[in-house]
């Protein structure tokens, strides 16, 4: 297991090492595929731009943007993650520990973020294909404008939940306080609790059941703009 | 005897003209804001307003065509490992595919790398075909981040972030349902045919402290080797070129109101946003108060058409222009040989605004096949090239008459004015007297 202690090396090191790991992987070479980062006391940026089945654990808090744009990698946050963490991420996975701040999974294409804390306002905004699950609670503007993907919350969500939301499914076990533009409660039929079950699985989360929660998405009345429905702006 | 009182000749009102009653009944018979492509239409002080002065007993002039005339130029030395060199002073702005065709892409591509410059993606992501024929290639970074993934990032020659363009400031994307063919969908992520708006904001970072940071992380991520822009509208140009500094770009890319856009409000093209003219000193400015000017590279966009325009944006501090509107001109957008077509559908060759409708006689503004195989991108991308010749040379004339020799030598003192206005804005004299205003006693 390869070993990075953010106190002893920088960041810039740290990054280009992970880079050249996967480099190494898509030659067909011997690569450190497990990596430990020690530590990393807020640090912006860490392991940002990973691109191969790397194992990395962050032992600690980490900054903005923690695994932004990750392919394939799984990363294991030891703390709480500042804002964007996993942002745009491709594939693999990111877990946070403890709390993550605003917009986790920002416009994410794919893979899993597992924050076993609660998530600040934004979580899932502009998702893009990410699936994301919450053991506590989400923020306002939760899956603003989320286009495609999944966010499972067990706990409660704040205002505006999926406020403009497009194609993406949005799963609540507590109280939504309110609902956002064009996202209406809908019916959990039995394909959701599959897929619902299927996410939860692969969250590791088994003390809570499928059908506990409720399902939201789009009424898909503002697709087309329409001067009749302005006010729901 | 009767009086007839004689008739006067029927007056049209100057605030209501033609224009503004047709608009007022669009709108009442619609509900709907006008919205439309390319930039504000309105007159405003621009560069036409300045004049070079030119050589005289106190400046001699370099010969044509024979003493040299440098046109080069360095984008992204401050930070980035690999910073592009181009040509000459002028980049093709930022066009997504999606407003335009995939044979218009192609052709901005062919035609900038002939002429040694770059190209810029737009809102929807990278296309193979851009990729493939853009020598030099600067992608987009935008709030709706449609289509952006690590690969295409490290793919690009450099990275603009756009924080927001000159035909409005303030506002996001916006490509109506016609234009959402199936593969325009889906590098969007976006279900077919419907309205897609794209964000305003970034999504994952607010204010200069967090883009900051956010330039850290796309430099990790690219292993610093990417040059990093900042892409803003013309509206508060000293604190924007400022806080860009501060924020760790290699490059401003300042763009006025002249700018052009896919599709907005008309409104919003017309009201928001401060001509290019007026942009120029203000971030200059900046960058000579943080002792950064020529090292952070500015870009300056809006209305830019020809050498003229060249020369004087450089002479006033910029280090580069970039094209848009111009740039679709010269590969056939409101060409008069589709007239007949552009009066079928409303419009006359030279007004042809309504790109978000998909229907460009002209094959650029269209996902429709048919339409898109009208533009040849080979010969298209000839024509651009040409063009940007021309451009270059028309800099170029200007620059030795005032006896420089590398555009970049060009200075406010090679200027005058024509307008109070464009003096005020520009902070060179008005024409025939050494009054700047708000600068110096009348």
């Amino acid at each position: 297991m390869g070993c990075f202690d953010l106190q002893q090396n920088t960041l810039r090191d740290l990054n280009a090492e992970l880079h050249r790991q996967g480099d190494l992987l898509r030659d067909g070479g011997k690569a450190d595929t497990e990596w430990e980062v020690l530590n990393p006391r807020g640090s912006h940026a860490v392991a940002v731009g990973v691109d191969g089945p790397l194992q990395i654990t962050v032992c600690g808090s980490v900054g903005y943007y923690c695994g932004g744009m990750n392919q394939k990698g799984e990363i294991r946050i030891e703390g709480s993650a500042g804002p964007g963490v996993g942002e745009n991420m491709m594939s693999g996975s990111i877990r946070v520990t403890g709390d993550a701040s605003q917009y986790a999974g920002a416009t994410g294409r794919g893979g899993l973020l597992v924050i076993e804390g609660n998530a600040s306002s934004r979580c899932g905004i502009s998702s893009k294909g990410i699936n994301i699950v919450v053991r506590g609670n989400v923020g306002h503007m939760s899956a603003f404008m989320a286009q495609s993907g999944n966010l499972v919350v067990l706990g409660d969500a704040g205002d505006a939940l999926g406020d403009s939301i497009y194609e993406a499914r949005l799963f609540v076990r507590g109280q939504v306080k309110s609902l956002g533009a064009d996202c209406i409660k809908k019916e959990m039929r039995e394909e959701h609790l599959r897929l619902l079950s299927d996410l939860l699985k692969a969250a590791e989360v088994t003390d809570v059941r499928p059908e506990e929660f409720t399902r939201y998405g789009s009424a898909r009345e503002l697709y087309h703009f329409d001067v009749d429905r302005a006010d729901a702006y | 005897m009767s009086y007839t009182n004689p008739t006067t000749t029927p007056r049209k009102s100057s605030k209501f003209d033609d224009y503004t009653l047709s608009e007022i009944r669009r709108a009442a018979a619609t509900g709907l804001y006008d919205i439309r492509g390319a930039g504000a239409k309105r007159k405003v002080p621009s560069l036409d307003d300045l004049l070079f002065l030119g050589a005289s007993m106190s400046r001699y002039p370099l010969e044509g065509y024979r003493e040299k005339c440098g046109t080069g130029v360095v984008l992204g030395d401050r930070f980035s490992k690999k910073p592009l060199e181009l040509k000459i002073p002028i980049t093709i702005a930022g066009m997504s595919f999606g407003s335009l065709s995939g044979n218009a892409k192609e052709a901005l591509g062919r035609g900038a790398t002939l002429a040694g410059t770059s190209t810029t993606t737009g809102d929807g992501g990278m296309t193979p075909e851009e990729r493939g024929h853009s020598q030099l290639l600067v992608y987009q970074y935008l709030p709706s981040r449609y289509g952006m993934n690590p690969d295409d990032l490290r793919k690009a020659d450099a990275i603009e972030i756009v924080v927001g363009q000159g035909a409005k400031p303030g506002g996001g994307g916006m490509l109506l349902g016609q234009k959402i063919s199936s593969r325009v969908a889906e590098m969007r992520n976006l279900p077919e045919g419907i309205d897609q708006r794209s964000a305003c904001r970034h999504p994952d970072w607010t204010g200069p402290d967090d883009l900051a940071i956010k330039i850290v992380e796309l430099r990790e991520i690219t292993d610093w080797q990417k040059p990093i822009y900042i892409k803003v509208g013309g509206a508060r140009p000293y604190y924007d070129t400022a806080l860009a500094v501060k924020a760790g770009a290699d490059v401003v890319v300042l763009d006025g109101m002249e700018g052009g856009t896919a599709a907005t409000q008309e409104v919003f093209i017309e009201h928001v946003g401060q001509p290019t003219l007026a942009c120029i000193r203000p971030a200059v400015d900046a960058l000579q108060e943080l002792g950064m000017h020529r090292k952070v590279k500015l870009v300056l966009s809006g209305g830019i058409r020809n050498g003229a325009d060249v020369a004087k944006a450089l002479a006033l501090g910029a280090d580069a222009v970039s094209i848009g509107s111009a740039a679709l001109v010269a590969i056939g957008d409101n060409d008069p040989k589709w007239e007949a077509e552009y009066k079928a559908i409303g419009s006359t060759a030279g007004a042809y605004d309504d790109w978000h409708e998909g229907n460009d006689p002209a094959g650029i503004s269209t996902q429709d096949p048919e339409r898109a195989a009208r533009l040849d991108p080979v010969a298209a991308g000839r024509r651009l090239a040409n063009y940007l010749k021309v451009m270059t040379l028309e800099a170029q004339t200007i620059a030795r008459a005032c006896g420089k020799s590398h555009v970049h030598n060009l200075e406010p003192e090679d200027l005058v004015a024509l307008s109070v206005e464009a003096a005020a804005m520009a902070r060179v004299p008005l024409a025939g007297t050494d009054w700047i205003p708000g600068r110096s006693q009348a």
